[in-house]
């Protein structure tokens, strides 16, 4: 009873010095909001507009179909229409269009006599990605008029005796393709991690650094009541942070949240207990700010790229995938967009879950106990 | 001027004594360079893929190897029902489910066609339509395969040139942007958190009080990380030709001027932070928040900046590192000349001017 006492004692006094922080304040409410508001919107890699130059050098009636072909799509924009291919690759350069759609002066002619003709498409490739995309997207924009075109011009005669093949595709949970809601549930975890760890840890080492922890030591108070005032806060801000974020998701991007809530922060809970674990024992092994700050950033950026949130986990290779067996945000990432977006339910993350649990109790044991060594 | 080395070789022990921080300076890039190169990749690989086959005949069982022969995708299961493929989608274990239609081979013998399904966990966008179309080529080469000779007339091939990066590497990309960032991270975080300690730690009053100039004591505190980031931009440029291939094509002394321009700049930003950041803990949040999330997020180094609302793209114009890193992937990776990026250097040229004769007039001799 006395125990709890002072547990409670201990807890107003860590909010009480929290909400007096004036830096602090904007940290935990105004940053995370904009944060998950503009890194939403900044990081999208859904296309836009594809800038494209057109050359040109057949002017016939099938090099202009295909033109209007390309200018009637919504994602492109035809910013250059010319004959002299230099120019366009000057253009290209100059990162004034990402593509050039090359078509050459027998286009037409080959066509007609050989049946089959050449077009080139030149496409900036510094980012391997995009130009990935704007190559299939192009494609299948030539393969529709080129089919078009057989049945048009040439009547429908032959296709009947060719087996073809029909692909259906249908993409589930999300038809649309909204990239954003994927996007801020990545952005949403990240924020509810780096409030746990970095703010667990800030504080521990800035006590330790202004000399106070020597004197909670000198008090009565128990080691396990002065970790837990430290850690309970914490977790309280970021399992609220997590709540803020589900609401103006679900205000702002319109986010989905097909599975159980409840299911949702009760893997949080888990979750934050490796968290802080693993932002107490930073904090066990550094003695400044400036170290802590270094040693948090690195985890946190290796961390966050190993963790799927740009990029799928699977397509990692397997050394990586290795490696993410140990990081926590990983897990994470993985549960958080299974139940807000597929609607998972207990049994399909029961192995995350018993995982983070056991992970849970191993870090927390081993930053308990080397915090007990160094103070 | 031997009082000023002085100065300078004690802030180089300043730095060095601090092992852990000197491993995680040069390490960074390193591991940073790793992840990029190996781990971030949008190119797919293993991606689990579930087969439902109603049919069970010899076409579809060889389309089913092709599939997985393919080396881009793995089995996840083989269904027998609906209800089955939610589940294997919630549970993460398949990303996209194969249909084929019953009587498969009978439809496409008797009424020249037959139809596959593709359902794909769209909850992933961007993945979904890359794996899907990955999946369609290879169904599309099979069936293609299997009537060689009714070659389909009046035929436009395209022919795809990729510029710049003819392997479509997605680490062309980064090595541009991991400049910029950690430049920017060495740089001006570092900068402004000694000053700002000296401050807090009121040593700076003593330093100013010795017959040391104001400004050679800011040079002082500057130069080693001169250095260091030099150093860093070094290893990118080496990691990046020896792991990865990524050439140099343009001069590179013009590169290395460019690097000793913007680390200028992103000094006198730290050293404009440090002006106004009374503790460390506020010249981190500052240099974090302030430089670190829009150097990633807002410079174009993982987002096209083109991609962005209109606001954002206004932003990013205020961003140094945006246009570093145009300049960067101009020389290293088109080969231009200085006649390409005249108008970025003289804006990062503008800026790391402004910043100087900014903190030159916050700069304040006494301390209160």
């Amino acid at each position: 009873m006395r125990g709890m006492r002072i547990l409670a004692t201990l807890l107003v006094k860590e909010f009480k010095q929290i909400f007096r922080n004036r830096t602090m304040l904007p940290i935990i409410f105004i940053v995370p909001v904009v944060q998950m508001i503009l890194l939403t919107y900044a990081a999208s890699l859904e296309m836009k507009d594809i800038k494209m130059a057109v050359v040109d050098q057949d002017y016939s009636q099938a090099s202009r179909l295909l033109t209007s072909r390309f200018q009637g799509s919504p994602y492109i924009e035809i910013n250059l229409n010319t004959t002299d291919y230099q120019e366009a690759v000057r253009e290209l350069t100059r990162d004034r269009v990402d593509v050039i759609l090359l078509m050459p002066n027998d286009f037409e002619k080959n066509l007609y006599l050989e049946q089959e003709s050449d077009l080139q498409l030149v496409v900036n490739a510094i980012n391997a990605t995009e130009a990935g995309l704007i190559n299939s997207y192009c494609t299948r924009i030539l393969n529709d008029y080129n089919n078009q075109l057989r049945s048009d011009w040439f009547g429908l005669e032959g296709s009947g005796r060719i087996k073809s093949l029909e692909v259906i595709p249908r993409f589930w949970y999300n038809a649309l393709f909204d990239y954003k809601i994927y996007m801020f549930s990545g952005i949403l975890v990240i924020i509810v991690t780096l409030i746990g760890m970095l703010l667990t840890a800030l504080n521990l080492v800035r006590e330790k650094e202004m000399g106070t922890t020597e004197q909670i030591n000198v008090t009565p108070i128990r080691k396990y009541q002065f970790l837990m005032a430290k850690l309970i806060p914490f977790m309280v801000i970021a399992l609220f942070e997590l709540a803020f974020g589900l609401v103006i998701g679900r205000l702002l991007f319109g986010l989905p949240i097909e599975g159980s809530v409840g299911l949702l922060f009760l893997f949080t809970c888990i979750y934050l207990f490796v968290v802080l674990g693993i932002g107490l024992f930073l904090s066990t092994i550094s003695n400044t700010q400036q170290q802590l700050m270094f040693l948090a950033f690195f985890f946190m950026i290796t961390f966050m790229l190993m963790s799927g949130v740009f990029t799928p986990t699977d397509s990692m290779p397997t050394w990586a995938q290795k490696i993410n067996v140990i990081n926590p945000v990983a897990y994470f990432m993985n549960v958080i967009r299974r139940i807000l977006l597929k609607g998972s339910a207990f049994r399909d993350i029961s192995r995350e879950f018993y995982s983070l649990l056991i992970y849970a109790t191993l870090i927390l044991t081993l930053a308990i106990t080397n915090y007990r060594k160094t103070t | 001027m031997n009082r000023f080395f002085g100065f300078v070789k004690k802030e180089f022990q300043h730095i060095f004594r601090d092992v852990r921080t000197v491993v995680i300076l040069f390490g960074l890039p390193i591991v940073m360079i790793v992840l990029f190169g190996f781990v971030v990749t949008t190119e797919i690989r293993d991606v689990k893929v579930g087969i439902w086959d109603r049919s069970m005949d010899p076409t579809t069982i060889r389309a089913t190897q092709k599939i997985f022969s393919s080396g881009y995708f793995v089995p996840a299961g083989y269904l027998h029902s609906e209800e089955e493929i939610g589940a294997l989608f919630r549970n993460g274990n398949a990303k996209v489910v194969v249909i084929f239609e019953e009587d498969f081979e009978k439809n496409l013998v008797r009424e020249n066609r037959a139809a596959i399904h593709l359902i794909t966990d769209a909850s992933d966008a961007n993945s979904a339509q890359i794996s899907l179309n990955y999946l369609q080529g290879v169904l599309m080469t099979y069936f293609k395969s299997l009537n060689p000779d009714t070659e389909l007339p009046w035929t436009i091939h395209m022919i795809s040139r990729m510029f710049y990066n003819e392997e479509l590497k997605g680490v062309y990309m980064f090595v541009p942007g991991l400049m910029a960032l950690i430049l920017m991270l060495i740089s001006a975080l570092m900068t402004s958190v000694t000053i700002t300690r000296e401050k807090e730690f009121g040593t700076m009053e003593l330093l100013l009080a010795s017959p040391l100039k104001p400004r050679e004591i800011i040079l002082g505190k500057v130069m080693p990380y001169v250095l260091l980031s030099f150093v860093n931009a070094v290893t990118i440029i080496l990691l990046g030709f020896l792991v990865f291939n990524v050439p140099v094509v343009g001069s590179i002394w013009l590169l290395m001027l460019e690097c000793m321009l913007y680390i200028t700049l992103a000094l006198s930003l730290g050293v404009l932070i440090s002006t106004s950041a009374r503790t460390q803990q506020m010249a981190m949040f500052m240099s974090m928040l302030g430089l670190m999330l829009p150097t990633i997020l807002l410079s174009g180094f993982i987002f096209p900046i083109d991609n962005m609302p209109r606001i954002l793209q206004w932003l990013s114009a205020i961003m140094p590192a945006r246009w570093f890193i145009v300049v960067v992937k101009n020389i290293m990776l088109k080969g231009t000349g200085f006649a390409f990026i005249w108008k970025e250097t003289l804006i990062l040229l503008g800026m790391t001017l402004l910043f100087i004769l900014a903190s030159v007039k916050r700069f304040k001799i006494r301390l209160n």
